[in-house]
């Protein structure tokens, strides 16, 4: 095993993911630890253009027709040969739709350990938020190569920007597919772009039915925004995907994001934390978004929203 | 006929309060109160759509933890013709490893054409388990799934991806698939159904043996976390706390 550390960048369309950003911060703070060179490893077709921008200090480049789209099984296959033949210290990946579909075959594959939802490197240790985002665990590197996945909060993809950095072509063998790409579905479009809102008014599982979704509704029209949700809400049926904010929904940036009955998991909050005012009711004094938000009120919603509403009307 | 199995576990319930065990790398597991995966439940719930629309059987298996039989009985009643239990010791925490194993093992004697798993776990630290079990039986996995259908040897699946956009893949049988989430929410049984099924059915127990947790973590620490910059907590009763807020709207100008 060497020092170096290697960071599977994610890019989708012809657009690096910022979490790619993430991971090299990441991986340079994790480099200077074990003495070792930063690698990106890019993997696609005709995708080379891609390593311009990537702060590492050389890009692993494996070209092949089957990886011009992510799949699991062919970046499965083109890693694990990698990885076994080079063996570095530790590879990262996005805790995203990619990443987590390789890292996790290839730790049962390689028999190397995996570390889940690492946020943050600190004095070389893998700090992992779990147990959505209530508890934090620590994990030293293990003696073989040990693969972490990792979720934003902890660095800003600037940090990982740089470059253009040393691009060699690594060879790759990809053979036998059991997935393959028929095509990918735009979107539906939405009746409100959530992005594009001052104002948010977003409810989570806490807002219990349906039917009080009127209730933020409200509130939203009184302050000229609108409404979006955590996942468990869009789920459930209640709104549509377009209204969803966070790893799986939209990165919003209001100027006032309002979060009702939502706990604040990562998933969540990557969608959220950027935003100018956030504001947290929740009946759990330990919800983790009052760690994220700028202000905090621990009640019960519905005995709040009605005095609500009457000071903002009061007040207008 | 297709044969549907589907693996869950018990997590943590987010809304009690978690402590960390006196060794400090664990969660303490004495008042902990463990219920379904959310993610297992809409794998469920997927599963059943899938035998309701074009036939099969579903069998749901998980781990001998405590509570666990109410939770397949419940998968019972929505649905599943076979409940199985795998003994062995999952009583003082697991890694996924280990389970992902366990499961495997068992797997060989129930030959299913797709395994259906929560792509996540919230205690979820050693990777999720889907992954590991695809691996440990030479199938391909596929996770972040919200959608299937089964089309002659193949599964056609939508896999979800940042803002809504979905890319449809097909998938060579068998597979494991890690749902993110099914194609309805999770429907409800009535518990006199649940009772119903505790009478008419039994749980069938599989030996997992000793269970294995290499390629598992080493965890140092554990804890709780330590917020650089906390909210301002606004402080009153309702009406105070009203009147606060609207002072804060006009403060950022949104009033
Ligand atoms: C791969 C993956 C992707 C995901 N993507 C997303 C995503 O894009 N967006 C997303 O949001 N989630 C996502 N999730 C789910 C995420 O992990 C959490 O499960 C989810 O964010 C929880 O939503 P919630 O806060 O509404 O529900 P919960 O976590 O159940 O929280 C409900 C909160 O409401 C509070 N509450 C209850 N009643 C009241 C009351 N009367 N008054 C005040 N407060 C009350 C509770 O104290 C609790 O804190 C994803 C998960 C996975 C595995």
């Amino acid at each position: 095993m060497n020092n170096d550390i290697y960071v599977v960048i994610e890019h989708l369309r012809g657009q690096v993911a910022d979490i790619s950003y993430i991971m090299l911060a990441a991986g340079r703070d994790l480099a200077r630890e074990t003495g070792g060179k930063l690698a990106a490893v890019l993997l696609g077709q005709n995708a080379q253009a891609l390593a311009e921008n990537l702060a590492a200090d050389q890009v692993l480049y494996g070209e092949n027709a089957a990886l011009a789209e992510f799949t699991s099984d062919a970046y499965q296959q083109a890693l694990a040969g990698l990885i076994s033949e080079n063996q570095p210290r530790a590879a990262f990946f996005g805790s995203t739709t990619i990443g987590t579909d390789v890292a996790g075959t290839l730790s049962a594959r390689l028999n190397i350990p995996l570390v889940s939802s690492c946020s943050k490197i600190s004095d070389g240790m893998i700090v992992s938020q779990i147990c959505g985002g209530k508890i934090m665990a620590e994990t030293k590197l293990a003696d073989t190569t040990t693969l972490i996945t990792m979720i934003p909060g902890g660095y800003k993809p600037e940090q990982g920007r740089g470059g253009p950095p040393e691009v060699k072509p690594v060879p790759v063998s990809v053979a036998d597919l059991k997935v393959a790409l028929n095509q990918y579905i735009e979107p539906e479009v939405a009746d409100v772009d959530i992005t594009k809102e001052k104002v948010l008014i977003s409810i989570g599982r806490g807002i219990q039915t349906a039917d009080n979704i009127e209730l933020a509704q409200a509130l939203a029209d009184l302050l000229g925004g609108a409404v979006s949700a955590s996942r468990p809400v869009v789920d459930q049926g209640w709104l549509p995907t377009s209204r969803m904010v966070g790893k799986s929904g939209q990165r919003v940036k209001p100027k006032l994001y309002l979060a009702l009955g939502i706990s604040g998991a990562p998933e969540h909050v990557e969608g959220m934390a950027d935003a100018e005012n956030i504001i947290a009711i929740n009946i759990d004094p330990g919800a983790p978004l009052f760690d994220v938000a700028k202000y905090g009120v621990n009640v019960d919603l519905f005995d709040l929203i009605d005095p609500l509403i009457e000071a903002i009307e009061a007040a207008k | 006929m297709t044969h549907i199995l589907v693996p869950v576990k018990l997590v943590p319930d987010l809304v009690e309060e978690l402590q960390i065990a006196g060794s400090g790398n664990a969660l303490d597991m004495t008042w902990l109160r463990l219920i379904i995966s959310e993610f297992d439940d809409h794998a469920i719930e997927q599963a059943i759509i899938l035998k309701e629309r074009s036939g099969g059987e579903v069998t749901v298996i998980a781990p001998d933890q405590e509570g666990m039989d109410d939770v397949l009985f419940t998968a019972a009643a929505k649905g599943a013709d076979r409940i199985t239990k795998l003994s062995g010791d999952f009583g003082e925490g697991f890694n996924n490893h280990a389970l992902a194993r366990a499961f495997a093992s068992a797997v060989e004697g129930l030959a299913p054409d797709l395994i259906l798993t929560g792509v996540q776990g919230n205690n979820d630290l050693d990777g999720s388990v889907g992954p590991c079990l695809a691996e440990y039986l030479g199938m391909a996995y596929v996770g972040y799934v919200a959608g299937v259908s089964l089309e002659g040897g193949k599964a056609v699946i939508k896999k979800e991806y940042p803002g809504g956009l979905i890319a449809e893949m097909e998938v060579a049988l068998p597979a494991v698939l890690g749902i993110q989430a099914a194609e309805q929410p999770p429907r409800y049984v009535a518990v006199s159904k649940v009772r119903q099924m505790m009478k008419e059915t039994s749980i069938v127990e599989i030996d997992a043996g000793d269970l294995d947790p290499s390629g598992g973590l080493d965890v140092s620490r554990m804890y709780l976390p330590e917020a650089a910059e906390r909210a301002e907590m606004l402080q009153g009763n309702e009406k105070e706390v009203a009147a606060r807020l609207v002072e804060i709207f006009k403060e950022i100008g949104v009033i």
